[in-house]
């Protein structure tokens, strides 16, 4: 960044998006800010192309009535016209809202209402047709800007406007009056609310999170000059724009560096998009690399013994001695010329199927990420860390460092960011990424701030010895065992979803005997399983409740229970009786929050009746269940579900097992 | 512009983009027998410009005759066939896509091994000028015109929403699928007219709502005629414009889906009749 400080003219200081922008449109306007694949070509805008398109968008808003200080709603994939209105809306002084583009028309609702939107852009008809069913509920509402054109010619509504259209206006309005909007880029200052970003919510109603253009500068700067990214690095730009993630990444970051975002071509394409473009700087939650790497294995299963004998040979080889060379530590000659090979065979091979061959730097948050997994990476060369933050920090708290990486920790907090603990092992946080204030809520921002402006982050943790944050769960959800020992659930949700075959787990122990488990088997790998076993099944209800699966699931759990012993503040929360739910977790039904993760007690009370049984040592217990179609539709999934005892370790057995 | 308004916006999703035109493809008493056999005893019906037209009925009642004379592929020993004012003589599955006909078959007729890509490009077979040498060097005019047809390929990609399985050879991909690349091809040739043979067969509730969609966004986008089979008379009651019934090769109804379902033959060949 310090070269484009120094072009900057005096008294312009960069401390807004529109600034960068266009600065970066003046020092770079040749270089590629972002690709889309369209018609199966990747097409790619340079800085000026995307400041030009920005500048019509804005003018065109201007031109509708748009004001400083007007929410602009952004709904859709990622695609580059909707990251160019998010700049646009900012160029006005509008806070861009970005919402979470597969949520149902109602939950939409609450977020239009709450943030009082006058002006949408959308990014096809689905979500035309989204605006359409709740305009009633929305009376601020004034107008729905698409992107995509298809399907939408007989929409004859006039508040509904191609973004063609509005650009078109917005270049003829920039040619009449040239100086409006630099003047109005002029008027913005980096303490100007640049964003709203919507909190999921895992308790209830969400709430707009302001954060301002310092805020999101500082977290970006401060993460680009920790892992030095420069200009040429590459992003695939994949995930919810509504998430803080992406909105760091794949705009703030890519703002303040000037490196390339690459919008996949659609959702089912993200595999072969990101073979394609091969990104140097990536960002996946754990689930992502989860996925990908039991693709993986699936395939290596059904590959030939000679492949399948190389694999696992070099995989070994790899987890003996990959991470190691990764952080630069001593390794024998032996094993490094055995992992020359391996990865002429074996890892460069799979970085490359993967995707995963120039990446630098790949971070991983949102979820803790299963130790063996995270082994899993780094061993074949891919330098993935973790990160720690929320919305209300921009996701900007914790980083680990080249070379420094702990399975456990995430790292030491980031340049400009000061970290402690409070008495109750709470996390608190102070910085220049704070948020601003929750959006019409005083009292939630007072409740979250303390009297020293520290944000209570609601997480537990401690800092080991060399002074890396460990987190151990939601302070609040961490509890105890009726024997007084600690029951931390997200701790031992993580350990069990870590198994393939485990899509979701749910724990219970909270002020209990014993702690209990829900589980979800994970449907793509337990399916191939017994493809192989050659069992059949009907579906998802159908395979779960078969015996061998549930042997299965067992003989994993037991895994987690003999790990759990082998640490003595753990070694309480074994897991003596399980269950396999009849359906999958669902956003759609409340079950998980849209960024999936489980909302335990919302699961607590809808099975209520599982949970007594699991309890109540039955050894069966009848469901049923209404469920919510993604057309809205509603149906009834039942099921009797049995129960399954686990053997459990004592503490000192528990060596021996594992 | 500037106002709101939102009250005033209802009327706007009922205006329809596509009007019906005249009749294309007029069908004069035809009569198709394989020996001993009455495939279609004295049938005529027409088919307009830009509609949906389906025909119905039992197994066995001559649907399928009925879109092969179309096609060319048999030749009706009574009747004529007017296609656009011409009346045709010495039909061949070729010369009616030349004319601008492409179908679809009951049963899948993908080349399997194949691309997505591929397949869906064998539809511009038609359209390409250039020879076997010239493709084989691939250079010049070769490969302007592959590039050419090749983004006409991606359109229909991008228009069925296959994305995801460009590059996937067509055997491994689920039958719903599989009938969506069909389509495609035959979209890749840009027809004036589609013939659909059982577009639906064989697909779940899903499968059939999104190759609805598919059929009304191709009828409505590119204005293409429509001369569908269809088994699933909920489908076929909502898509199409007129519908033709038969039954053992005769025409028992026409017209509109209301009129048809009032028809008493029509209810009769479908549920039984006492005698």
């Amino acid at each position: 960044m310090a070269d484009s400080r120094a072009q900057a003219a005096p008294g312009t200081e960069l401390d807004t998006f529109p600034r960068l922008l266009m600065n970066h449109a003046r020092v770079r306007p040749a270089r590629p800010a972002m690709r889309e694949k369209e018609y199966g070509i990747w097409q790619t805008y340079s800085w000026a192309q995307v400041a030009e398109n920005v500048r019509a968008i804005a003018c065109g808003l201007a031109e509708l009535g748009f004001k400083r200080g007007d929410r602009l709603a952004v709904i859709g994939d990622n695609r580059p016209r909707l990251y160019w209105s998010v700049a646009a809306c900012q160029c006005l002084g509008g806070i861009p809202v970005m919402l979470y583009q597969d949520a149902v028309a109602q939950e939409m609702a609450y977020v239009l209402q709450d943030a009082e939107i006058r002006f949408a852009v959308v990014e096809d008809q689905e979500q035309v047709d989204k605006m359409l069913e709740i305009r009633d509920e929305v009376p601020f509402l004034e107008h729905v800007i698409y992107d995509d054109e298809r399907g939408m010619r007989h929409y004859t509504q006039t508040f509904i406007k191609g973004l063609d259209e509005v650009q078109e206006m917005g270049r003829i309005h920039d040619r009449n009056q040239s100086d409006f909007l630099d003047g109005e880029i002029a008027k913005g200052a980096g303490d100007d609310i640049s964003v709203m970003l919507y909190t999921s919510g895992t308790t209830g109603k969400p709430k707009g999170v302001c954060q301002t253009h310092t805020a999101f500068i500082s977290a970006a700067r401060g993460g680009t000059e920790f892992d030095r990214l420069t200009d040429r690095e590459d992003i695939l730009s994949y995930l919810p724009m509504a998430w803080v993630g992406d909105h760091l990444f794949s705009f703030a970051q890519a703002m303040v560096a000037g490196f390339t975002i690459n919008c996949p071509e659609s959702g089912e394409t993200v595999m072969t998009d990101l073979r394609e473009i091969g990104p140097t700087y990536y960002f996946a939650p754990p689930r992502v690399f989860e996925n990908l790497l039991t693709q993986v294995m699936i395939r290596m299963e059904d590959a030939s013994w000679i492949k399948r004998t190389i694999f696992h040979k070099y995989l070994e080889v790899a987890r003996r001695c990959g991470a190691d060379i990764l952080d630069g530590k001593p390794v024998s000659a032996g094993d490094r010329l055995q992992y020359w090979l391996g990865g002429l065979l074996v890892y460069g091979p799979l970085k490359n199927v993967l995707g995963m061959s120039r990446i630098r730097v790949a971070y991983t948050a949102g979820a803790a990420i299963g130790p063996d997994l995270f082994k899993f990476y780094r061993s074949i060369g891919v330098n993935l860390k973790q990160l720690y933050g929320q919305t209300e920090t921009c996701a900007y708290v914790c980083l680990q460092p080249d070379g420094q990486i702990k399975l456990d920790s995430v790292g030491v907090p980031a340049p400009y960011v000061e970290v402690k603990l409070a008495d109750n092992g709470e996390i608190l946080v102070k910085g220049p990424m704070l948020l601003k204030a929750y959006y019409k809520r005083p009292d939630a921002t007072a409740e979250s701030l303390n009297a020293e402006g520290y944000f209570m982050t609601g997480d537990a943790g401690f800092f080991d010895e060399d002074g890396h944050l460990l987190i151990i769960d939601r302070a609040k959800d961490v509890g105890k065992l009726n024997d007084e020992s600690m029951f931390a659930p997200n701790f031992i949700e993580n350990k069990i979803k870590f198994f393939q075959f485990i899509k979701e787990a749910v724990v219970f122990g909270n002020q209990r005997d014993f702690v209990t488990a829900f589980i979800n088997i994970d449907l793509e790998a337990v399916g191939n399983w017994a493809e192989r076993k050659g069992m059949a099944y009907s579906g998802y209800t159908d395979l779960a409740g078969q015996d061998a699966v549930y042997e299965l699931i067992r003989d994993c759990i037991e895994k987690v229970n003999a790990d759990l012993a082998s640490d003595a503040r753990m070694s309480g929360s074994q897991i003596k009786r399980f269950l396999i739910l009849h359906k999958e977790l669902d956003a759609d039904d409340g079950e998980l929050t849209r960024t999936r993760k489980v909302r335990r007690n919302f699961i607590a009370d809808r099975y209520a009746v599982l949970v007594d049984a699991l309890y109540g040592g039955k050894p069966s217990c009848y469901i049923e269940t209404q469920v919510k179609y993604e057309d809205g539709r509603e149906g009834k999934i039942s099921a009797d579900l049995r129960i399954e005892d686990v053997k459990t370790f004592a503490p000192q057995a528990a060596k021996q097992a594992a | 512009m500037m106002t709101n308004d939102m009250a005033v916006a209802d009327a706007g999703q009922q205006a329809t983009g596509r009007r019906i035109g005249g009749v294309i493809l007029d069908l004069q008493k035809i009569s198709l027998s394989f020996g001993g056999v009455k495939a279609l005893t004295d049938i005529s019906f027409d088919v307009r410009e830009h509609e949906i037209r389906a025909i119905i009925g039992p197994n066995g009642a001559g649907k399928s005759s009925m879109l092969n004379v179309i096609n060319g592929v048999y030749h009706p020993q009574q009747g004529d066939i007017v296609f656009h004012g011409e009346t045709r003589h010495e039909m061949d599955p070729h010369k009616a896509a030349k004319q601008g006909i492409a179908r679809t078959f009951q049963n899948i007729a993908l080349f399997k091994g194949m691309s997505v890509l591929d397949n869906i490009m064998t539809g511009r077979n038609l359209k390409m000028k250039t020879n076997l040498l010239q493709h084989a060097l691939f250079w010049g005019a070769a490969q302007r015109e592959e590039i050419e047809h090749r983004k006409k390929v991606e359109e229909v990609i991008d228009f069925l929403e296959i994305q995801s399985i460009r590059k996937t050879p067509v055997g491994r991909l689920p039958y719903g699928l599989q009938k969506r690349v069909e389509l495609g091809r035959a979209l890749a040739a840009e027809p004036s007219m589609l013939l659909l043979d059982e577009p639906m067969a064989g697909m779940n509730v899903e499968e059939k709502q999104d190759m609805s969609r598919f059929i009304l966004d191709v009828n409505d986008q590119f204005g293409t005629t429509i001369v569908l089979i269809e088994h699933d008379m909920g489908v076929v009651m909502d898509i199409s414009d007129r519908v033709v019934v038969l039954d053992y090769g005769k025409k028992i109804g026409d017209g509109t889906p209301e009129e048809v379902m009032a028809n008493p033959d029509v209810i009769a060949a479908y549920l039984g009749t006492s005698h």
